[in-house]
């Protein structure tokens, strides 16, 4: 480590300057080329997120501390104005729900006349986001939430908004969450209206996603809204992805070019869900998997992080639907 | 590397640097963040040469890509390059005065902008906002008082 000390020292300490120079410059440019390409560095950077996880909590303590500061300098009539907010949109929620429960039975009953494959109820999982700056070229963010706390790598994070990215590398405390738009993302989507199955990509902006390839024949427009198509696996399907903002044709004037605006709100926000889907449902369908305590009631009557069950848009699927 | 008494801040400016550098920051002021890692790493290089060189340099780079969960790398080359520059003209810059000193240091922070942009460029990565031109300038205006801040924990150590 210990360079040259004297640096007025002439030629020969330049030429081994320089030397160490280039080594540095060739072993950085190893890693980059190594970490941008392959991302054969998975593994050491799994271990090494480990290390450096104390310092993201150091970060995010003051965003905390604020916020432990706000909450605890409301004034009695600002709680009691956020209660009846809540209170009224709960009201609201609950009605909603409500006629969406009847809806989702009867399209329960529809499924099990068509003998088609049964969804599951989704269960989420609360996660605290840790007020980080990552490097702004890419699109992350950290959750406080790591494996201790069952989050996994591979599962989807939703807002209440739409669906927010996925998890890319999880530590015992935190875990790192790949955003729809960043540039390496891509989700397979389809038009709600339409049924069009599309790709939607992130090009590392926050504020959109690009859809590419949209053939000039088929049926989609501005303000089209976009969903997840499930294909592949990766993502359950039905979560808004975002709205058609613009359409445009690509270089080729063969394809369509679709600008998104993202669904779920991928700068703000506190909190975000993650879906803690059994992956085995999805896959052999036809076996009954899942406790029948997985049927999720009308109201959820424990809405409570960080357990919080809520049904998914799509229907639960109760062994007995009527009551 | 932290033999002798006085090398206790080298570890401690390093870590605070990469704390302050993932700080969450309001979204309008993201691009003015400075960069805390450079200024700390200049400041080792310029005053400890037989501890803080290329190395040092390197490693503090490739611990603020993971902090950051950069690319792996692109930071390490940034302070690998500015760590030679400084090395070449150490002897000049010693005994430039300390405004003349932060004119430079402005000016190394500005070519770190431009390599970062470069890498961005070669690997087809987005470029970062405008705004993020202006860090450097703020750097700057940082490098005085941190270089007495240092300058004063150091000698109180040494004092005793």
């Amino acid at each position: 480590m210990s360079s040259f000390a004297n640096t007025s020292a002439p030629r020969p300490g330049d030429v081994v300057g320089t030397l160490r120079l280039l080594a540095y410059l060739a072993l950085s440019v190893v890693l980059i080329v190594l970490d941008h390409r392959g991302g054969w560095l998975e593994r050491a950077r799994e271990i090494a997120n480990v290390a450096v996880q104390p310092l993201w909590q150091l970060a995010g303590m003051p965003a905390r501390l604020g916020q432990t500061m706000r909450e605890d300098a409301v004034t009695r009539s600002m709680l009691a104005d956020d209660n009846r907010q809540l209170r009224n949109d709960l009201l609201v929620m609950g009605a909603r729900q409500a006629r969406l429960q009847v809806e989702a039975d009867e399209n329960a009953r529809l499924r099990g006349l068509l003998d088609a494959a049964t969804r599951h109820s989704l269960d989420v999982q609360l996660a605290p986001i840790l007020s980080v700056d990552l490097d702004p070229s890419r699109q992350r963010l950290v959750l406080d939430t790591g494996s201790r706390d069952g989050a996994r790598q591979g599962q989807s994070v939703i807002d209440s908004g739409g669906l927010l990215g996925q998890i890319i590398a999880v530590t015992p405390a935190t875990s790192t969450v790949l955003l729809l738009t960043d540039l390496d993302h891509a989700v397979p989507v389809s038009i709600s209206r339409t049924g069009v199955r599309l790709v939607a990509y992130g090009i590392g902006r926050a504020d959109r996603l690009e859809v590419r390839n949209i053939p000039t024949s088929s049926d989609v427009r501005v303000g089209d809204a976009v969903v997840t198509s499930g294909l592949g696996g990766r993502f359950p399907p039905g979560f808004p992805v975002g709205t058609i903002v613009d359409l445009r044709p690509d270089d080729s004037h063969a394809f369509l070019v679709g600008d998104l605006q993202p669904a779920a709100q991928l700068d703000r926000g506190r909190d975000v869900l993650l879906l803690r889907e059994d992956r085995r449902t999805q896959a052999g369908s036809g076996e009954p998997a899942g406790p029948p305590s997985e049927a999720v009631p009308a109201t959820p009557p424990d809405a409570t992080p960080p357990d919080a069950r809520v049904p998914a848009s799509d229907a639960p699927v109760a062994p007995e639907p009527q009551p | 590397m932290n033999r002798r008494g006085r090398l206790w801040l080298l570890p401690v400016s390093v870590i605070v640097a990469l704390v302050l550098g993932v700080l969450p920051l309001p979204e309008p002021v993201q691009g003015l963040r400075p960069y805390w890692l450079a200024l700390v790493v200049a400041y080792w290089v310029i005053e400890e040469p037989e501890h803080a060189g290329l190395g040092f340099a390197f490693v503090a780079g490739l611990l603020a890509d993971l902090v950051s969960g950069a690319l792996l790398g692109e930071q390490a080359l940034r302070m690998v390059v500015m760590a030679f520059i400084l090395q070449r003209f150490r002897a000049q810059l010693r005994f430039f005065p300390l405004a003349q000193q932060a004119l430079a240091i402005g000016g190394l922070l500005l070519n770190d902008r431009v390599v970062a942009a470069a890498i961005h460029l070669v690997l087809g990565l987005p470029q970062r906002h405008w705004t993020y031109w202006l860090a450097p300038l703020i750097g700057m205006l940082l490098w005085v008082p941190l270089f007495l801040l240092f300058d004063a924990f150091r000698q109180g150590r040494r004092g005793r």
